[in-house]
């Protein structure tokens, strides 16, 4: 027989909104938001932090949430895709992917605009392609043979900055 | 129409906003209430016979609501997994295809074949409990090789086929082409590997199963590119339901490229178990579970031979190829190697004579089906790589000897079944030698030289069959199915529209393009249109997505449906306008009495047709509602010129792709920026190909590439910004002249890129994948050679 798990308690802020939960301690971050904040936008693409479909940011950090137990995220401030903007108010980065055709099946695409905003907010506005191209090394896109992403981050750093 | 969002317009795509705010509903993000979880216990050995499976400790452990094995699929009577294409040996005889239950049935035969499903109310308690699953298996010898496969003695996979060979197939006119090679003044041989790919969809599959006691109806979500194909198999071959008692719902679907055409075991055991257990059952596998279990692509050993004259026009081409199957027959696995790969040995040559032969085997590996382009980036790998040494062994110009043996008039009957309605392959050619600065490549290769790098270019003129396909054809050819398309055009009393199609968009962006179409024909805003796909209770028939079929043979549906909805406008209108039907003409989206002011708008014209204030029922119905099955008349061609241009690192073997240059003929084409967009993804699939991707097996079976530490995707700083141009002509087997373009740099790519390192390094003795350390031993072998 399984015995009983022990589940502690986590707590954190998670798009401005405060919650708790008591969790599996195994429980991992991307499960976290997607499962027990019905935040799905965060997606799963593998489980060794390497597609970067999960990426979120935790205390204005990006941060790969398939490999990022819910309890070490007591007490942060934690900010998702569904976070950044909205259909009507979209953040700069979320319209320059949709402007550049950035995105085809979608999956890829939450954990690419969070690691886009904070490549900008490491690397500043001007992005040359070759920098943006390294700096997306930790995000894996099968459909758009990155083209197009690589514009769409360059024009989203520049966008951001008449924020 | 309206030409900022017709046909030819780059419009941005309405289907994004949802994608790019987290709003996207996957499979994995639909949960129905009292849903439980499943985890798939898989065979860790790559062949063995099951000798004992006890499963009564996982079944008492804390949260488990059912174990179920193959046992319960046979007292189920639940069919086995299909291979929809019927292909014919040599002799006539039918193709051998083993029994492929969704759980193992006695036997293993590959390691991730599924063993066991063990439901819980949460996933960690059905992974924890499938720990408490013991098994004795019986270890079997197991043949990963195609060529260990067929050796006499070899263990044998499936009994019905006693030398692994599912089949020996052949294509052409053998001794005409014998004859031709007697003619020959040179001859070309190649052996070629056509390396074993892994899908990599970034959505992974899932599925939740759903049964209504109280309907008798059940509900499968899962990742699928046609959700009526798998009710249909589901249905009618593996007996889950009748299809009005199964609906089958494919939401937003990240990616496919083929590996989501298929029915595999976990949706059929989802959908099934939700009424064993009596709850949803959901299962979503995690990225190492896909890699063992998607369907894999290519895996083809193949020996090549092309004729020429003195003149270096090509006599003949005969082909040998030994293709990987896998353990099992995927869903459309026997074609891919055959009617998708040798009908396009012919190119875009003129080869008066072709002969070829597959060998269909089976080994202890995952199955093998269709990854984008399936079998005709095979093809196009094996005529192009021979183009280029032909031309090398020659002494001529790849670009000359490819422009003297294009094929120059239309239509072209090739000896291996294609009729070619058109194309211009030599203004393709001429633009990608401008575009890629092709004058000037001795300059760009003597700079190179000067820094000790190696730089070289490579070609590939690739032709590819899309629009599939002809349902009389394919049905000659073995095919179980029809590869038609259907369209309903529902216009509503305010003039809105709602498009169903049975096209699957998983990132092909249909909600815009067709969209496109219907503002384009109707003169109506493009946000006024709905496109409803993905769910067979809302769309009532279709063949869903793959092989570049969606605007051919999909939109074509659309067309032919729109046609209708005009011809009943005109009816309504002629009475709503008090003139007679033959004088109304539509157009800008009014209907209008010729030589006259007086006119309707679309709208006002639906608004009319529902009210039926002005024509009674006797005279013509009510409503305007239209649908449309369209069946093509022909394969498409689309077809084009891609040149790579690497410099080549010889100390560290680090391939850089310093430029690419693509220019395709697409015939029609609807939204440049989507099209291009497709070309981008296809080109950097290729490249994976070529440079970077490989599925390994070791000798036992053991998948050593199973994860994204091991394989390699192509990443963005593997890749170049694309220069991609076009060339048009327009189809003429379908009304809007579409020939498809979703599988074209997949098809392109990998020739081009091996022609080019193959260039830099002066020999042709490197496989694909052309990795750093790959192609720093065939640098240590030029170098050898030289000293020599």
């Amino acid at each position: 027989m399984v015995e009983e798990r022990f589940m502690p308690n986590v707590s954190m802020t998670v798009n401005g909104v405060a919650v708790s939960a008591n969790v599996d301690s195994r429980t991992l971050l991307a499960q976290f938001v997607r499962d027990n904040l019905h935040l799905t936008g965060t997606h799963i693409g593998c489980d060794t932090s390497q597609c970067g479909a999960c990426v979120v940011h935790v205390d204005g950090r990006a941060v790969k949430s398939c490999t990022t137990l819910a309890v070490s995220c007591e007490g942060a401030s934690v900010t998702t895709i569904e976070g950044i903007g909205t259909p009507d108010h979209l953040h700069p980065m979320q319209a320059a992917f949709r402007e550049n055709h950035g995105l085809q099946c979608g999956f890829c695409t939450p954990g690419m605009i969070m690691s886009a905003i904070d490549i900008v907010n490491r690397k500043g506005n001007a992005l040359d392609e070759h920098t943006i191209r390294e700096e997306l090394e930790g995000n894996i896109c099968r459909c758009t043979g990155y083209h197009n992403i690589v514009k769409a981050v360059s024009a989203g750093a520049q966008a951001m900055s008449g924020k | 129409m309206s030409s900022a969002t017709g046909i030819g317009a780059s419009v941005l795509r309405k289907e994004d906003f949802r994608f790019i705010t987290g709003k996207g509903q996957y499979t994995d993000d639909i949960n129905r209430q009292g849903q439980a979880y499943a985890y798939f216990l898989r065979s860790p050995h790559a062949h063995a016979t099951i000798k004992k499976l006890d499963i009564s400790a996982a079944k008492k452990a804390a949260g488990v609501v059912g174990v179920l094995t193959g046992d319960d699929l046979a007292a189920d009577k639940v069919g086995g997994l299909i291979c929809g294409w019927m292909i014919h040996n040599k002799d006539g005889s039918p193709m051998k295809a083993g029994a492929h239950p969704a759980l193992a049935q006695g036997k293993v035969r590959y390691v991730g074949d599924h063993v066991a499903v063990v439901i819980a109310d949460t996933y960690s308690q059905a992974k924890d409990a499938a720990d408490l699953i013991v098994v004795e298996y019986g270890v079997l010898p197991a043949v990963v090789d195609m060529n260990d496969a067929v050796k006499k003695g070899a263990t044998v996979i499936h009994d019905v086929a006693s030398d692994n060979r599912v089949y020996d197939w052949h294509l052409g006119d053998k001794a005409a082409t014998e004859a031709a090679f007697k003619k020959a003044k040179h001859i070309t041989k190649l052996d070629l590997v056509n390396n074993r790919l892994i899908p990599n969809a970034m959505e992974p599959r899932a599925a939740v199963g759903d049964y209504d006691s109280g309907q008798e109806q059940f509900t499968l979500y899962t990742t699928s590119q046609n959700p009526h194909v798998a009710r249909l198999v589901l249905s009618a071959f593996i007996g889950i339901a009748p299809e009005h008692k199964l609906r089958v719902i494919a939401p937003d679907v990240g990616g496919g490229f083929g590996s989501k055409i298929f029915i595999y075991a976990e949706e059929t055991v989802c959908v099934w178990a939700a009424k064993k257990v009596g709850r949803p059952v959901k299962w979503t596998a995690d990225r190492t579970e896909a890699f063992l279990s998607d369907a894999h692509g290519r895996d083809h050993l193949t020996h090549a031979e092309m004729a020429m004259d003195d003149k270096g026009k090509i006599l003949g081409l005969r082909v040998h190829t030994k293709a990987n199957l896998g353990a099992y027959l995927s869903t459309f696995s026997s074609c891919v190697p055959t009617y998708l790969y040798a009908p396009l040995l012919s190119g875009q040559y003129d080869i008066p004579a072709i002969y070829a032969e597959v060998d269909g085997i089976y080994t202890n590996t995952a199955p093998v089906d269709a990854y984008r382009g399936a079998g005709r980036p095979e093809a196009t790998f094996v005529v192009e790589r021979l183009m280029e040494v032909a031309a090398r062994e020659l002494g001529m110009d790849p670009a000359q000897f490819r422009r003297k043996n294009f094929i120059r008039s239309f239509p072209h009957q090739t000896p291996v079944i294609m009729a070619y309605d058109t194309g211009d392959y030599v203004a393709s050619l001429d633009k990608a030698l401008e575009m890629a600065d092709y004058k000037n490549f001795g300059k760009r290769k003597k700079e190179s030289a000067k820094h000790g790098k190696l730089r070289g270019i490579g070609f590939s003129a690739y032709i590819e069959a899309c629009g599939i396909a002809p349902s009389a054809a394919v049905g000659s050819l073995g095919a179980g199915v029809g590869l038609w398309e259907s369209a309903e055009v529902r216009v509503n009393p305010i003039g809105t529209i709602e498009v169903l199609t049975g096209s699957h968009s998983h990132g092909q962006g249909h909600e815009t393009t067709f969209a496109q179409l219907v503002s384009d024909r109707l003169g109506v805003d493009i946000n006024s249109v709905a496109i409803v796909h993905g769910d067979t209770d809302k769309v009532q028939f279709g063949m869903g997505t793959y092989g570049s079929r969606s605007g051919a043979v999909g939109m074509s549906a659309i067309s032919k449906a729109l046609d209708k909805v005009i011809a009943k406008g005109k009816k309504v209108a002629a009475y709503a306008l008090e003139a007679a039907e033959k004088d109304i003409e539509f157009k800008d989206g009014r209907f209008s009495v010729a030589g006259t002011d007086k006119s309707l708008a679309f709208g006002e014209v639906a608004l009319q047709a529902y009210i039926a204030h002005k024509f009674t029922g006797a005279e013509l119905e009510p409503g305007l509602k239209e649908g449309a099955f369209y069946d093509p008349t022909n394969f498409t061609f689309p077809s084009g010129v891609h040149i790579c241009e690497v410099e080549i690192d010889p100390d560290t073997g680090v391939t850089k792709i310093e430029r690419w240059t693509a220019v395709d003929d697409f015939g029609t084409i609807i939204n440049p920026m989507i099209v291009e967009g497709q070309v981008h993804g296809g080109i950097a699939q290729g490249v994976g190909q070529a440079l970077f991707e490989g599925a390994h097996y070791d000798k036992n079976g053991q998948l050593v590439t199973a994860s994204f530490m091991d394989y390699t995707m192509p990443r963005a700083d593997d890749l170049p910004s694309f220069e991609i141009g076009t060339t048009t002509t327009p189809c003429t087997s379908n009304p809007l002249g579409i020939k498809g373009c979703g599988e074209a740099g997949a098809i392109a790519a990998p020739p081009a890129v091996i022609n080019a390192i193959t260039d830099a390094i002066g020999h042709e003795n490197i496989a694909m994948p052309a990795t750093p350390q790959a192609v720093w031993l065939a640098c240590q072998a030029s170098r050898k050679m030289a000293a020599e």
